[in-house]
């Protein structure tokens, strides 16, 4: 699809990007020739079937999986190892249990700003991302004191604390109930206005796809996965989503999503997976 | 609302009369905490008796409860005879020294220790200082190699074979070589510790390392990948990773490594005295062994009883030590 190339100043490009893992079976082709332009302030959704490699591209940004072919380029500069300026909220949170809240995205602030900081402009920037996302009243808690989506919230406070120039979010509301996600969807669509963030984001769901993004990106199923189509989405910001539920281009964006992903990359898992004994009671059976 | 309970038929568990009506359940629940374990030891104790009576050696009859616990009180009064008698060698010997002095102003006062021969409470100090002074040798050598191992795959891989071999031998296997070493090695004519002492710690150690070393490499090594992939994303450098990240996550493992260390440097230690003769509570076991008289079955018998019950105090300061720095609050700990 030509909206790859819309783009003029991208702040991060995939160029033919392609990634292959050694298997005992020989080489395993996850991925191949993905291509993309992201502007800065973007919010881009990456949406397909499990084990399509939405993760695996992510990753790749994130600089924790190496291309084997093609690369990522970041404001010019080449991908190749982590860092903070590509920071990730993970699927559950990865907070550290032992760490209070604070403690948590302190241990970020005091690795990025180790020079540029001192001690109460850092504690200031703390406080103020753990605002930001709705958690200065339980900032002092460990996470095994704190419910699932406020996890979330802080794994994200930790990402933001950070002034990444990307942010690369892995599925980060797909292990929280529907109402929380809500919540946490609104809180980053609120984030993203005040701080125009660029952001990568895996996702299964459509409507949160449709709801949050400029473009979602549509991948083909695996293996040799690859971006299907892009999907440009054009919604004045900000967003309701009581609003949007009746609005006829929103539903037909998420009509769109639907048929990309329930009609032309229609996938069958079977319900039990064959293994080799069943191969072999079918065999007899015959 | 009836309460449910109490139409069960009761079981042991429930005690029979004591219905809710009587007792509110906290109530009853404390009564089960405090009266099951002591009917535990009732019944223990009953047994003893029990079998007891019918066992006769060469020494009489085999100690029951009653003959052990007069053993205890005469070996507590022993005990009190001989500091008595500490006492009063240095008054003695302070007044000695005090009449020469009188007699002659340039007389070099000379002090003795006493020697008298150590008593049942001493042999139990010398112990415990030998098995902490040899388990905390092992947990400062046995954490940081564990942290290490668990940190490496590859070096994991290759210590693995050595840590197996080394595991399931016997501190007996293990004495000789170390008596005789100690005794090539550590010669010095004002020995700060005695022989015998560095012997038992050193074979202690030994025995002592492995449950912490591979608990904290299993513990290290078996960190979640999340957490790997944050601290790649920060940065950290490698000391702060190995600080803020991998030992607190560790930690669990850890503890559970060191308090299996702490049961066996014990179990080790009475065996190490016991038959290379370094002082302590196997050395008294041996020595009424030796000894023969009536009375010796009834010593041992409150040894092994007093070896018992410092090895389950030493687990619980452990659970105790493992509850204040383990993050993990919420982990059941028994």
């Amino acid at each position: 699809m030509n909206a790859t190339n819309k783009v003029i100043n991208p702040i991060l490009e995939l160029t033919g990007v392609g990634i292959e893992f050694p298997t005992p079976k020989g080489s395993f082709k996850a991925l191949t020739d993905v291509n993309l332009k992201i502007a800065k302030g973007e919010m881009i959704s990456l949406i397909g079937h499990s084990g399509c490699g939405k993760s695996t591209v992510l990753n790749i940004v994130a600089g924790l999986l190496q291309a084997t072919e093609g690369g990522a380029v970041l404001e010019g500069k080449e991908v190749n190892e982590p860092g903070p300026e590509r920071a990730v909220v993970f699927q559950n949170h990865s907070l550290l249990p032992w760490l209070t809240a604070y403690e948590n995205v302190e241990l970020a602030v005091k690795t990025v700003f180790d020079k540029s900081k001192n001690k109460n402009e850092m504690k200031e920037w703390i406080e103020h991302n753990l605002n930001l996302v709705h958690m200065g009243h339980a900032m002092h808690k460990r996470p095994d004191e704190i419910s699932g989506g406020m996890k979330q919230r802080v794994g994200i406070a930790r990402a933001l604390a950070m002034e990444p120039k990307i942010l690369l979010m892995d599925e980060p509301f797909g292990a929280l109930d529907a109402l929380t996600r809500a919540h946490l969807q609104d809180s980053v669509m609120e984030i993203q206005k005040d701080l125009g963030n660029t952001i990568i984001m895996i996702t299964h769901d459509v409507d949160e796809a449709v709801l949050l993004s400029d473009r979602i990106v549509m991948m083909t199923n695996g293996p040799a996965a690859t971006i299907g189509e892009i999907l440009e989405i054009d919604l004045p910001h900000p967003r309701n989503r009581i609003e949007l539920a009746d609005d006829a281009k929103y539903n037909q964006y998420r009509q769109q999503v639907l048929s990309f992903l329930y009609e032309k990359q229609r996938k069958v898992e079977p319900l039990i997976k064959p293994t080799k004994k069943h191969n072999r009671v079918d065999k007899q059976s015959a | 609302m009836d309460n449910k309970i109490n139409k069960l038929p009761h079981s042991f568990f429930n005690w029979g009369s004591l219905s809710d009506d009587v007792m509110p359940i906290w109530m009853q629940e404390a009564v089960k905490a405090i009266m099951l374990p002591i009917a535990g030891l009732l019944f223990f104790l009953f047994i003893w008796a029990a079998v007891a009576q019918n066992i006769n050696t060469s020494l009489g009859e085999f100690p029951g409860p009653t003959k052990a616990l007069e053993q205890f009180q005469s070996l507590i009064s022993e005990h009190n005879i001989e500091r008595e008698k500490e006492v009063a060698f240095y008054q003695r010997q302070e007044d000695r020294n005090n009449a020469r002095l009188a007699e002659d102003p340039n007389y070099e006062i000379k002090i003795r220790n006493y020697t008298g021969k150590p008593t049942f409470i001493d042999q139990i100090g010398t112990s415990l200082i030998t098995v902490l002074t040899g388990f905390l040798l092992a947990s400062i050598v046995a954490i940081p190699l564990g942290i290490m191992i668990g940190l490496s795959k590859n070096l994991y891989a290759a210590a693995n074979p050595v840590i197996q071999l080394f595991k399931p031998v016997s501190p007996l296997a293990w004495l000789p070589l170390v008596t005789m070493v100690v005794s090539a090695v550590y010669t010095s004519d004002d020995p700060l510790f005695a022989k015998s002492f560095i012997t038992s710690v050193i074979t202690v150690l030994l025995c002592s390392l492995w449950p912490t070393v591979i608990n904290t490499a299993v513990g290290t090594a078996s960190i979640s990948p999340d957490l790997l992939n944050v601290s790649k994303v920060l940065r950290l450098k490698p000391m702060t990773h190995v600080f803020k990240v991998v030992i607190p996550s560790a930690i669990p493992m850890v503890f559970t490594g060191l308090r299996l260390s702490l049961g066996i440097a014990w179990m080790v230690l009475i065996a190490a005295e016991m038959l290379a003769q370094n002082p302590g509570l196997g050395k008294f076991v041996w020595d009424e062994f030796q000894n023969g008289s009536s009375n010796s079955l009834g010593r041992i018998m409150v040894a092994v009883l007093v070896i018992g019950l410092i090895g389950f105090l030493l687990d619980r300061i452990m659970l105790m030590l493992q509850r204040i720095f383990s993050w993990d609050k919420q982990a059941v700990l028994r």
